[in-house]
């Protein structure tokens, strides 16, 4: 194709160069150049906040960015949030709050709460539904996702820190 | 050891997903693979006068056009699956891509495959086509007046069936003390799971294999109808649903989008992928509901119903869908008197084409509408009678000694507890609290309103013979192999294709707790028509009560077989041994015992097997339940009305629900907690709207209205336990539960405080706009 263009992102700590048409948005460069297609594409209209990434640490649909945009710049998705050994803070709540069900939304919406975590350490409940306008979320009613966003912050003012090797507790029958 | 059954176990299938690890169908990429894109008609009605292709063909970059003529002689058009009997049904199939005429805003007349999504893209611009434009027809009863506009030739006032259960004699009606009549509207509403349509199809020349991976909750279904529609043996079409991001009915439909994919894949002899957009979903998916419901509810002054007649005018849209002939007659009809035993009742109902997307089933399918006609139609008898809401319900509920109940409709419910559920949501919300607030704030100028809805829903389809019966296409039993490898771990292989439920959780729960094994030991395989020999789908709230119990059984057949050679292996009788815990024991002898996983490897190793023992361990179930479950509970919500906007606040929202056996406790919460979200958003936010031309004015989320975080209070979930006989597990279903309950929940709500403007119904969404409007006429529906 005429007018390709190089662009330099770093994406999860690794630098990334690619040849890419100007028109390329970032969320097709996550998915198609780099195959990171934890980053999922759930609308046409910048609503539904499944593309959501960080840029440079703030949140941002990567369906809305064209890829050019982001040269230079930082990126992180759901595949960054931690090592992929380790949960981060985050992705334990989810798991253990059931912040849920099938998953398409939710590396958006954990990217979501990262960036309200990180401007508001301690959100009240109306402050986390409010930070999750930017969000669809269509099996859970929001309410496990909102239960995990408070969990999460809990965490990250203890610092604690659980591997995932600790899996499938079984909890007292309420 | 704590039972599994019951606890709140986390997901096996979150650490996939909460890493960016999952698979969804747009997460497939194949060597070599190309990209389909389709083009769809603007108009809802329209001939096509002209189609020409050529330009997009030569754009460099494209690999392929194909238009409707080209596919006809290598694929059929996609037939419904549910042709239901007495009711003159005159099926429509959807055709692969319209051919000559177009019968909806959205449907797909040709369809590109380039290089890549962006490429495809242009090529559709570069398109040709003329239409001669025809007058639509939108709304279903003008659709059947006569000199309407005819969507096919040989369908009469464009009526595709007339279905007529029970009579109920005039006279009834003319001689009861109390009659109510009312004409609700349960509005068309978009399913929209967060990821939308989507297929990868590969198709091997040597061998003539296609592999279709897409979204799916029923791969085997898709299997058994793309097989006919691409005239391929089953057993060369392999469908797959890898992850699936939800479902809610739309992803049970047989579409010509993924069977036209599978069949281009096969010209072009290269992957092809098709991933849908949202707004293609918009207006390509399955809508559900649409049905215009005329109750009219015959009772006493001192409260008791006696007869009850609905005629439901149903709006199926351009085509019949794969259920659309069956949700608003069976799944509808046969649960019109709901909770209550209400002696006599009689449904009518006429399915309509119109120029708008197909419909189907919805989360729910037919029982949130029948919920809604009789929650509503109660308040508006309670109301008529001066008689409290919840006492109308209390005298009208199947008491709980009748179970069996058989319902005037012919359906039997198989358990419940009605009062219970009720008891316990007013003991969780404090009603004679309530009512002294309300009053107190009226005063003030302040307008709230409680709401309720005691549900009963029909779930987990079959038996087998019933759904013969009603004309479906298919079976509804489930299946399950469950294989313990050589060291004591454990596969279990379920029809069961899930889509958000956690069902690889839940079913590795019973299969731990009756082995005795450590859940990590359990691993579920689904979705895959290869390695899964059937599958009727997951839909109806059928995945535990039919796929879960054939989990079960599997089971016991797995330890039935190991205590046999146990048995062998201890020298003992096979009455002498018990298993618990994970370990065979001889009776009265702990010291002679073996473990889950000796007994795996004995049976794998086949060194030492008793006489007339095969190898392997592996038990296998096909399921098919006496009868439906039936789900029910008591849901309460509270609402303020802002008189001067319209605005309407959820204060509480109060769900007591009665699933059967809970197998986790966290995962049936979230499946309330959303159904719920999804059954207010019908009630106050969602809907489809069309012009009368047909065009689809709320085509995006832009348009229409999703529900967000912050419209919600934290629900006040509980549940109460009455355990179904239907099967082992004693599970009734709880995934349409909220779709079900909360409509006529919120709506008579809101409707309690509007009591003091005088208006008695408004029809979903109840929008500020319209909320507003009825207050300041003071009349119904504005």
């Amino acid at each position: 194709m005429a007018n390709q263009v190089e662009v330099s992102i770093k994406v999860n700590g690794v630098d990334s160069k690619a040849e890419i048409e100007p028109r390329m948005l970032l969320v097709h460069f996550l998915r198609e150049e780099l195959n990171l297609t934890g980053t999922h594409i759930g609308c046409d209209t910048s609503q539904c906040g499944a593309c959501t990434v960080l840029l440079d640490g703030d949140p941002v649909k990567s369906c809305t960015v064209l890829a050019v945009q982001a040269n230079g710049k930082s990126i992180t998705t759901v595949e960054g949030l931690a090592n992929q050994e380790e949960l981060h803070p985050i992705q334990q709540s989810f798991w253990e709050k059931h912040g849920l069900q099938c998953g398409f939304c939710t590396p958006g919406v954990m990217i979501a709460a990262v960036g309200l975590l990180g401007e508001n350490p301690d959100p009240s409940e109306e402050e986390i539904r409010d930070a999750l306008e930017g969000v669809i979320c269509r099996c859970t009613g929001y309410q496990f996702i909102v239960d995990a966003i408070k969990h999460a912050a809990q965490i990250m003012a203890g610092e604690e820190k659980v591997a995932m090797a600790d899996s499938l507790k079984v909890e007292e029958v309420r | 050891m704590a039972s599994l059954i019951g606890s709140a176990v986390k997901r096996k299938e979150d650490p996939r997903l909460l890493t960016g690890n999952g698979c969804f169908t747009d997460d497939m990429k194949l060597p070599g693979m190309v990209y389909a894109s389709f083009l769809r008609s603007p108009h809802a009605h329209a001939k096509i006068a002209r189609l020409v292709v050529d330009k997009a063909s030569q754009l460099p970059g494209v690999i392929a056009v194909f238009t409707g003529q080209d596919l006809a002689d290598k694929m059929t058009s996609v037939p419904a699956m549910w042709f239901l009997p007495g009711c003159d049904l005159k099926p429509k199939d959807r055709p692969a891509l319209a051919v000559d005429k177009v019968r909806y805003a959205g449907e797909a007349i040709a369809v590109v495959v380039a290089k890549d999504r962006y490429i495809a893209q242009d090529a559709l611009d570069l398109i040709e086509v003329d239409y001669e434009v025809l007058p639509a027809v939108v709304q279903q009863e003008k659709a059947m007046q006569e000199g309407s506009s005819l969507l096919h030739d040989d369908v009469p006032n464009n009526l595709a069936l007339l279905w007529k259960a029970g009579d109920i004699p005039d006279q009834v009606f003319e001689e009861a003390e109390v009659v109510v009549k009312e004409r609700l509207y349960n509005q068309r509403v978009i399913p929209n799971p967060m990821e939308t349509r989507g297929a990868v199809a590969q198709y091997n020349p040597g061998g003539g294999e296609l592999t279709l991976w897409c979204t799916s909750q029923n791969p085997h279904i898709h299997r058994l109808i793309y097989a006919n529609v691409l005239g391929i043996p089953e057993t060369k079409l392999r469908i797959i649903a890898p992850d699936v991001g939800g479902g809610f009915g739309a992803k049970i439909a047989t579409y010509t989008e993924e069977a036209v994919v599978a069949c281009i894949a096969r010209e072009v002899k290269k992957p092809v992928k098709w991933i849908e957009e949202r707004k293609e979903h918009f207006m390509a998916t399955s809508h559900g509901r649409d049905e215009v419901l005329e109750v009219e509810l015959a009772g006493t002054k001192d409260g008791k119903i006696t007869a009850l007649r609905v005629t439901n005018t149903a709006n199926l849209g351009a085509y019949l869908s794969t259920f659309g002939a069956g949700c608003p007659t069976i799944d509808f009809g046969l649960m019109v008197t709901g909770a209550y035993a209400i002696p006599q009742a009689a449904v009518v109902t006429y399915g309509v084409y119109t120029n708008t997307t197909p419909t189907d089933a919805y989360r729910g399918a037919g029982k949130p509408e029948a919920t809604y006609q009789i929650e509503r139609a109660i308040d508006l008898f309670a109301s008529k009678i001066r008689m409290d809401p919840v006492e109308v319900r209390r005298i009208n509920f199947v008491p709980k000694e009748s179970f069996p109940f058989g319902n005037a409709m012919g359906v039997t419910y198989d358990s419940g507890n009605y009062q219970l559920t009720l008891d316990k949501a007013l003991e969780l919300f404090d009603y004679q609290a309530f009512r002294n607030e309300q009053e107190e704030q009226r005063k003030k100028g302040k307008y709230l309103g409680v709401g309720f809805s005691t549900y009963v829903e029909l779930c987990g389809f079959g038996p087998s013979a019933v759904a013969g019966a009603i004309g479906f296409q298919g079976g509804v039993w489930e299946n399950s192999t469950v294989r313990v490898h050589p060291r004591g771990t454990v596969s279990v292989f379920t029809g069961t294709s899930p889509h958000g439920q956690g069902t690889a959780t839940t079913f590795a729960q019973i299969v731990a707790e009756k082995l005795g094994i450590p859940i990590e030991d359990v691993e579920l395989v689904h979705g895959d028509t290869q390695s899964v020999s059937m599958g009727w789908g997951t839909y109806g709230s059928r995945a535990t009560a039919v796929g879960g119990a054939a989990v079960s059984i599997a089971t016991d057949r797995v330890i039935e077989k190991a205590r046999r050679i146990a048995a062998h292996e201890l020298e003992t009788t096979l009455d002498q041994v018990e298993f618990i815990n994970g370990q065979f024991t001889v009776k009265g002898d702990l010291t002679r015992c073996r473990t889950f996983q000796e007994i795996a490897k004995s049976a794998n190793y086949a060194w030492n097997l008793p006489e007339g023992v095969e190898p392997s361990l592996e038990g296998q179930s096909f399921f098919d339940p006496s009868n439906f479950v039936y789900p029910f509970g008591t849901h309460i919500c509270v609402v303020e009305v802002d008189e001067h906007t319209g605005e309407i606040e959820i204060k509480r929202y109060v769900a007591v629900d009665d699933v059967g056996r809970v197998i986790n406790p966290l995962l049936a919460e979230g499946q309330v907690h959303g159904g719920i979200a999804q059954g207010v958003g019908q009630a106050l936010w969602e809907g489809a709207v069309y012009t009368d031309q047909g065009q689809l004015m709320s085509g995006t989320f832009m348009d229409y209205t999703m529900p967000k975080a912050r419209f919600f209070p934290p629900i006040e979930s509980a549940f109460t336990e009455t355990l179904s006989p239907v099967n082992p597990l004693g599970a009734k279903g709880v995934g349409e539960t909220g779709t079900t309950a909360a409509p006529p929940a919120v709506v008579n709500a809101v409707m309690d405080a509007l009591q003091p403007f005088g208006i008695h119904n408004l029809d979903m969404p109840l929008t500020p706009e319209k909320v507003w409007r009825a207050i300041r006429s003071g009349r119904d529906n504005g």
